[in-house]
């Protein structure tokens, strides 16, 4: 909740100001993705223009960051240690919002852009995200447990960071591409575009983007979760009817 | 050929789990084995997550086992009977599996319990299968016949009140013995999505002391109705058949089953043991490794 009311806060901030505080023109090449049998990820484009004022350009160039985030979830974590010989889930902590997507990319390297505090505010970062644990684990705990999470995540392609991606073209247009991966889970993903002057978010701007799984695998989806009793029928059928069709067809052969 | 599993929520590569399908159901076809012992490892090897792999890989060996169910049936090797009493034990036991599930899920044990069935069930069966497959094939070189065990079956059985005759199994006992060791596989498919061919072949032989003849048809025909039965409830509790998997899955696995008995029947039953103990032995001893060396990956993230 308080993550969202600071989200809400820069537009605000620009609407009083509007007079001489540059804005952000963003869009992103899908505000749709379907997921669909051949569905192996996909790449995002998100570009747009910085509208300054009366078109003045700054002096020293504006940096970009673009953060596309999936929706949280809640999670339990456990650590394998090794007891008596084998390696068994031991330690476990739980996180309230831990984000299921989360990709940034930046203009420069983040800690060039902005510094920790502003970073943490904005959640810039994946060793910034606030996960909100909800488990009686002291602190130092946590924190081994969160970089497990980055880490196991990272390498399946759900946590991305791509620094000095972004690209701006004659300091008023950017540009950025970012991987979705091929297990992001369906929902709402918002794309957040910050405009960073010297080291301070002087705009930021948000579009949604659905991410959904269509045609047969959205009624495959459905039927599992809504009528799992048919499911279950047709599962056991085809089984059935395919084992006795190949013996079948073997005979004459 | 890439190919999204709609609830694994995944893509995969559709060739490399038929072909997966395939060997499996080639060894099933050769061995007269339903293969799960197989399809769940390497499915959680390639990465689809454990539920889905348990749940989907049942409706595989539903698919493996009918053909030879209908082959044995029209042969009159089924002893319906004893199947019956084996298939109430078997969903009973499938139910039980189910709540135990959900508890080692709760403790987050599952994976670990999992790996432990499996290294016990299958290295104790293959130890059992390799020593007497060891002493058939010296017996087949020397020349020298062993003598055939006396059919009898366990003490235990013999003092379990109640008594039913099943004819085709030749047998007058309890029918409480085949009650509980269809409620043990029941667990076990549930659990590990076996079919539990291996653990009911040998006990049906060893403990209830059944004819040989209808041993094979009549486990077969158990596991093809409890396998259906597990599907079901995987269907209706955990929601985690992927039909789309179980579907690559049968494609290869009906295929290979028909090619692997073909080629059973080339080569001498003596040597098919030795084989399939040596393959066992190997996933055991492969699981075992993994429960004691430092897993690739130390954390594991579940969603609630």
């Amino acid at each position: 909740m308080k993550r969202r009311a600071l989200l809400a806060l820069p537009p605000a901030m620009l609407l009083l100001t509007a007079a001489d505080e540059p804005m952000l023109v963003p869009d992103v090449s899908q505000r749709e993705v379907e997921i669909q049998y051949s569905f192996t990820g996909a790449d995002l484009l998100l570009f747009g223009a910085i509208v300054y004022p009366d078109g003045r350009r700054p002096k020293t160039p504006a940096d970009i960051m673009v953060v596309l985030k999936g929706p949280d979830q809640s999670i339990t974590m456990r650590e394998k240690q090794k007891v008596a010989g084998i390696w068994v889930n031991a330690d476990s902590a739980r996180f309230r919002s831990a984000p299921s997507f989360y990709a940034i990319a930046s203009s420069r390297p983040i800690g060039k852009v902005v510094d920790e505090r502003t970073a943490a505010i904005y959640e810039m970062g994946v060793d910034k995200l606030q996960l909100s644990p909800s488990s009686l684990n002291d602190s130092a705990e946590l924190d081994r447990f969160q970089k497990g999470l980055i880490d196991l995540r990272q390498r399946a392609g759900l946590y991305v960071e791509q620094q000095g991606t972004v690209e701006i073209t004659d300091g008023v247009l950017y540009r950025a591409r970012l991987p979705l991966s091929a297990r992001v889970i369906v929902g709402d993903y918002t794309a957040e575009t910050f405009l960073v002057q010297d080291g301070r978010v002087v705009a930021a701007a948000v579009r949604d983007i659905t991410i959904r799984k269509s045609g047969f695998e959205r009624f495959m989806a459905v039927a599992a979760e809504q009528w799992p009793f048919f499911y279950g029928l047709v599962a056991m059928m085809l089984a059935v009817g395919m084992g006795w069709a190949a013996g079948a067809i073997a005979k004459r052969i | 050929m890439d190919l999204y599993l709609p609830i694994a929520n995944l893509s995969v590569n559709a060739l490399v789990i038929i072909a997966l399908g395939g060997v499996v159901g080639l060894l099933s076809g050769m061995f007269g084995v339903g293969g799960g012992f197989l399809t769940t490892p390497l499915l959680i090897f390639y990465g689809i997550p454990p539920t889905v792999a348990a749940a989907s890989a049942a409706s595989q060996v539903t698919g493996a086992s009918v053909s030879g169910v209908v082959t044995h049936m029209s042969r009159g090797t089924v002893d319906f009977r004893m199947g019956g009493v084996l298939i109430v034990g078997g969903v009973v036991g499938a139910g039980l599996g189910v709540l135990i599930f959900r508890l080692l899920q709760a403790i987050g044990q599952i994976d670990t319990v999992i790996g432990i069935l499996y290294v016990l069930m299958l290295g104790g069966i293959g130890s059992l299968m390799a020593k007497e497959s060891i002493q058939a094939l010296i017996a087949l070189k020397s020349g020298r016949r062993i003598q055939a065990r006396k059919r009898r079956h366990h003490p235990l059985v013999a003092a379990m009140p109640m008594r039913w005759r099943f004819y085709r199994s030749g047998l007058y006992i309890s029918p409480l013995a085949p009650l509980l060791l269809g409620m043990a596989t029941g667990i076990l498919t549930m659990l590990l999505g076996v079919g539990g061919g291996f653990i009911l072949v040998p006990a049906m032989l060893y403990l209830l002391g059944m004819t040989t003849q209808s041993v094979v048809g009549t486990s077969l025909f158990q596991i093809l109705f409890v396998t259906m039965a597990t599907t079901m409830m995987h269907a209706m509790t955990t929601h985690a058949v992927d039909l789309v998997l179980a579907m690559l899955l049968l494609i290869g696995s009906v295929t290979g089953a028909q090619v692997g008995t073909r080629i059973s029947m080339t080569i001498r039953p003596e040597y098919l043991r030795i084989l399939l103990a040596a393959i066992v032995l190997l996933v055991a001893a492969r699981m075992a490794l993994g429960l004691g060396f430092r897993p690739d990956e130390i954390y594991t993230v579940e969603v609630r």
